[in-house]
């Protein structure tokens, strides 16, 4: 029997162009022996939740850097629910203001990884998050 | 238990499909795949290789939505490699498939390698027989970036595209043994750029080189050979110029795929009693190998890979004493 390997969609909702972040954290999360399903640019909440439910994921980075995440962060969340992936965790990247991680956690975003955060770091929670939440 | 799922992708569930998916590719859906197997049969298999970069996913995306417009269901499986260092792996061929997204009537699903070779996964054959009994029309299997010796897709797909890109190189490599074999239809895709025409005609060539044909290319035209061969029944190749991302071509190559399943429903049909008794030996040797493996104690072969580390025992040996009875085995041990 094969052993469990974490899988991660990595997207980007909205219109910032600003994918370097994205792609440093899908190349850290391949390193670290995850799948990273890689979907680009300007994605949609509905096509990051056919996205998650399609390629069956384990939790879903978003990277945002225009400061939209408090409009795009629950539309992704509904459009998860939507598809009935209420288990699917949300973690979230980019640049993110301290004082919105409160009412984010509160949305049920479960993990908010700022500038400067380790690789290792994120590696490790998604980790935690995929063998506490083991389907 | 996969095996609940069964009935849920058989109602064309795609959550159910999606989690049944992961299961099979986790080698853990036995149960589940016996049940659906009769259900299979019914889509047509369509697999996509071709070099790094030569435009397959672009092409799966163009030949989807033409398929789409047709009012035809599509799923996709989409191999990228796994790293054989960490074993993690980037799937990026939905970034150019998102012209399908939002389409009820499309399923996309990318896996890694895992390890295999040949250009696709172990479980890719599997998957796609899920997807069949889940009620898709078509299934396009896009390989990773191929080289010339990834020839596994032409086990699982009835309609075997190969992807070439201009500047592919000299016509010598155009007859070289491996993947152009495989082809059933070669597609020179980036038509619009230089060199285009050349690698069609270098694919012309090889092909008629490998079949008498009543008229060669030569010279840039067209000559009759003397005396022509009777026609044949096998199926010829043929060579499709497309321009993927601009939707070129795309119609012809849509004809040149339906006119092979119509050969090879009037030959093997979509089972390939071939390809059926590839596939019964493949997996009985795996099963063998397996229970074959839980008969012997890892001292054994730990004792066996140290001599060899040692050069006291070559590997042809080794593997002697392994396939030995027990008791010869133990015999083994003792120094000559």
């Amino acid at each position: 029997m094969t052993t469990r390997v974490a899988r991660v969609l990595i997207a980007k909702p909205g219109l910032d162009g600003h994918d370097r972040g994205a792609k440093v954290i899908a190349r850290a999360l391949r390193d670290a022996g995850m799948e990273v399903i890689y979907t680009g640019l300007r994605q949609t909440p509905e096509m990051i939740a056919e996205a998650a439910l399609q390629e069956d994921v384990d939790v879903v980075g978003l990277s945002i850097l225009s400061g939209a995440h408090m409009t795009l962060v629950p539309r992704v969340r509904e459009a998860l629910n939507a598809v009935e992936l209420n288990d699917v965790p949300i973690i979230l990247g980019g640049i993110i203001p301290e004082e919105d991680y409160e009412p984010l956690k509160a949305l049920g975003v479960a993990g908010i990884f700022g500038p400067g955060t380790s690789t290792e770091h994120i590696r490790d929670f998604i980790n935690n998050l995929v063998s506490s939440n083991a389907r | 238990m996969p095996a609940d799922l069964v009935p849920q992708v058989l109602a064309g569930n795609r959550r159910a499909l999606a989690r049944l998916l992961s299961h099979v590719e986790r080698g853990e859906a036995e149960a589940a795949l016996k049940a659906l197997y009769p259900h299979t049969g019914r889509a047509w298999v369509i697999g996509v290789t071709g070099s790094p970069g030569s435009g397959k996913s672009s092409l799966v995306n163009a030949l989807t939505q033409h398929y789409r417009a047709n009012g035809e269901t599509v799923a996709i499986v989409a191999v990228d490699p796994t790293s054989p260092f960490s074993g993690g792996a980037i799937l990026g061929d939905r970034i150019r498939m998102r012209d399908l997204s939002g389409d009820a009537g499309v399923f996309i699903r990318s896996m890694a390698t895992r390890g295999s070779l040949g250009g696709l996964a172990r479980t890719t054959r599997d998957m796609v027989r899920v997807i069949d009994a889940a009620g898709f029309d078509r299934i396009l299997i896009e390989t990773v970036g191929a080289g010339q010796s990834e020839v596994e897709v032409a086990r699982v797909a009835y309609t075997t595209l190969v992807v070439e890109a201009p500047g592919m190189g000299d016509d010598i490599q155009a007859i070289k043994a491996g993947i152009l074999e495989i082809a059933d239809v070669l597609v020179v895709n980036k038509a619009d750029r230089i060199g285009a025409n050349q690698t069609a005609r270098a694919l012309k060539t090889m092909l008629e080189l490998g079949h008498p044909a009543a008229r060669v290319y030569h010279h840039g035209q067209y000559m009759t050979v003397e005396a022509a061969p009777a026609p044949v029944a096998e199926w010829i190749p043929e060579v499709v110029m497309t321009v993927a991302t601009e939707r070129k071509g795309i119609a012809e190559l849509a004809a040149a795929i339906e006119a092979h399943r119509q050969h090879r429903l009037r030959d093997a049909g979509p089972f390939d009693p071939q390809a059926l008794r590839a596939e019964l030996f493949e997996r009985a040797r795996e099963a063998l190998f397996q229970q074959w493996l839980q008969t012997l104690s890892p001292d054994t072969i730990e004792t066996l890979i140290q001599r060899m580390h040692q050069r006291e025992l070559d590997p042809q040996t080794a593997v002697q004493q392994l396939l030995a009875p027990p008791s010869a085995q133990e015999h083994g041990h003792a120094r000559p």
